[in-house]
């Protein structure tokens, strides 16, 4: 192990030396620029944004360790944080008419300040190979989203979801840890590959109530039934531009690390400990998540619960444990975060201007605003899995890569995630139901939307349409994981 | 008389037990926050037992109660700010009267 602590580690980590450039000067613009130029913080923040995305697409990849080890850069974990930022810089563009009305334009700065700084944290986690960077990084990443949550001050509805986030959040921290101080009892060390060379071969019960509590911990942070409570209460009250982070970016992070801890922490505990309790999340998560959908009429908690089911589809890559798995899992993420953030524009647009979130209010909405209602349909089409948009291809990587694990129990559940698909079917298409359809008295007028909500809209529709057409994205994921294939070869 | 690991570890998931207990049968947000306050330390103990006990010659537990002590002040701090923020606007800190999102 390389104890040898000088600065130029550091340059291991560009990725977030960036963001956390592009943070400062985003601080540095809101604090000390004059009033007047103020109104631009927002357009300043995503433009910075942008060229920090393309400048990381542009770079060649960094690899290594950094720190004794606690930090690693690799292929996967730089393309996954490239997807990321994409996804960030989506929300912001969106976000930008929002941060420019009447009550929130005060502390507009604070928005981009605190998202951008969720981000590092959310890298922290991707990179961290040691868990106490793992959990400052998973604090890092949560504890803003419920400062973010409450932004809405004059709104009650978005105080009582930043509650309900924060103690579900502290909560489930509590029990993670509680995990993690016993797996330390076990192994002594808080390495990440440490440990898995210490539990080697370990049957013991407290490794099985570690690991319960270490899923359950970060189950908590992916919204997995049963511990997905407080999902829907968070999306709907918290504005809608927080809620599309939360519902993209900060569960993607989690998805990606929550594989890194159970492939390189727990993997020789797979067969006999994990595999079954995840096996049974993954069935609750789908189902569940599905059929709380079915009865939503608000618009905000319905894509809450189509957003838990997807990420049960998510940890069928996490369940499957191999690099196809792995690959089409980061897959599923990059398309996931163009179909949502598609459909929760068309929904911020429509809310910023009407106020009106219900499925009822959508009722002819194609007559009077075609567009948004061509982009909503696109995003359902999308989530739903209808085949010539993205959302096919990556349900459809997905069960190949849990196939291809082989045992008979992975191909039944398989089978259930297929037919729990064709009942989505059903609840996306009442959205487009509503829109094309549905005839209604008071339709929401024609709305003007703003040039960055427009463009935000056009870019995830050229996602949702291309992403899955242009077959290299896919072998370009897929390629960089098997750089670190090794990885599951601890896999029992 | 010599202290063995358990009797540390014992009361200390006891309290990892009462702060669950209170977070799901206490009322008052504060008291709630107090729960898990509870939860936290028990965790700290945790660690810092196991490194005493298990690992004398390194300071990983030690180090990680520290910054779980400092982790959990931030987020008593937010929790707070955002308790006050409640109150201010619906003049109460009872769950029981916060419940206008549900299903």
């Amino acid at each position: 192990m390389n104890f040898n602590l000088d600065y130029s580690q550091i340059l291991y980590m560009p990725q977030e030396i960036g963001l956390l450039v592009v943070f400062l000067l985003v601080f540095l613009y809101d604090t000390f620029m004059p009033e007047r130029t103020k109104r631009y913080t927002a357009v300043f923040s995503v433009i910075m944004m942008a060229i920090y995305t393309v400048y990381c697409f542009c770079m060649p990849v960094v690899t290594g360790f950094a720190f004794g080890e606690m930090y690693e850069t690799n292929a996967p974990t730089w393309v996954m944080k490239n997807i990321l930022n994409v996804g960030v810089v989506l929300v912001l563009l969106q976000a930008v008419k929002w941060t420019d009305s009447e009550f929130v334009s005060v502390r507009r700065g604070e928005f981009y300040e605190l998202i951008l700084l969720t981000l590092l944290g959310m890298f922290l986690m991707i990179s961290s190979r040691h868990f106490l960077l793992f959990v400052i990084g998973l604090e890092t990443a949560s504890l803003p989203i419920a400062a973010l949550a409450a932004f809405e001050k004059r709104h009650y509805e978005s105080h009582e979801a930043a509650a309900k986030y924060i103690f579900t959040a502290v909560f489930s921290s509590a029990i993670f840890l509680l995990g993690i101080s016993f797996v330390y009892g076990m192994s002594g060390t808080l390495y990440f590959r440490d440990i898995a060379t210490m539990l080697l071969g370990n049957q013991s019960a407290l490794l099985i109530a570690a690991l319960a509590f270490v899923i359950a911990g970060v189950g908590f942070k992916l919204s997995l039934v049963p511990f997905h409570q407080w999902t829907a209460d968070v999306y709907q009250g918290s504005p809608t531009a927080v809620t599309s982070y939360l519902s993209v970016i900060s569960k993607g992070a989690a998805a990606f690390s929550f594989l890194i801890i159970l492939v390189q922490v727990f993997g020789a505990a797979y067969s006999h400990v994990w595999e079954w309790m995840l096996y049974a999340v993954i069935i609750l998560t789908i189902t569940l998540g599905n059929l709380f959908a079915i009865r939503q009429r608000n618009l905000k908690r319905f894509l809450a619960f189509s957003s838990i089911s997807q990420a049960g589809y998510i940890m069928l890559g996490v369940i499957a444990v191999n690099v196809m798995g792995m690959s089409s899992m980061i897959y599923y993420v990059l398309v996931y975060i163009f179909s949502n953030l598609a459909a929760f524009g068309v929904i911020a647009a429509i809310e910023r201007q009407t106020g009106r979130v219900t499925m009822d209010d959508y009722n002819g909405l194609f007559k009077t605003n075609p567009w948004l209602a061509f982009t909503m349909m696109l995003a359902m089409f999308s989530l739903g899995g209808i085949p010539p948009f993205a959302g096919f291809f990556s349900k459809f990587f997905i069960f190949v890569g849990a196939c291809h694990q082989g045992s008979v129990a992975i191909y039944a559940l398989v089978l259930i995630a297929l037919i729990n698909t064709i009942i989505s079917l059903y609840y996306y298409l009442l959205v487009v139901k509503a829109m094309f359809l549905r005839q209604d008295d008071c339709v929401i007028p024609t709305i003007k939307s703003h040039w960055t909500e427009r463009l935000g809209l056009i870019l995830c529709v050229l996602g949702v349409i291309f992403i899955g057409l242009i077959s290299c994205i896919y072998t370009y994921i897929n390629g960089s994981v098997d750089a670190i294939s090794s990885m599951f070869a601890i896999i029992q | 008389m010599d202290l063995t690991l358990f009797m540390y570890l014992i009361p200390s998931l006891i309290m990892f037990g009462c702060g669950v207990y209170g977070f799901i049968t206490r009322k008052n947000m504060i008291a709630i926050m107090i729960s898990l306050e509870l939860m936290l330390n028990s965790v700290d103990i945790n660690f810092a037992v196991f490194n005493r006990y298990l690992f004398p010659g390194q300071m990983d537990g030690m180090f990680f109660s520290l910054f779980a002590i400092a982790i959990a002040a931030a987020e008593t701090a937010l929790a707070l700010a955002i308790i006050i923020n409640v109150f201010r606007i619906a003049k109460n800190v009872d769950i029981n009267q916060i419940t206008k999102l549900k299903f």
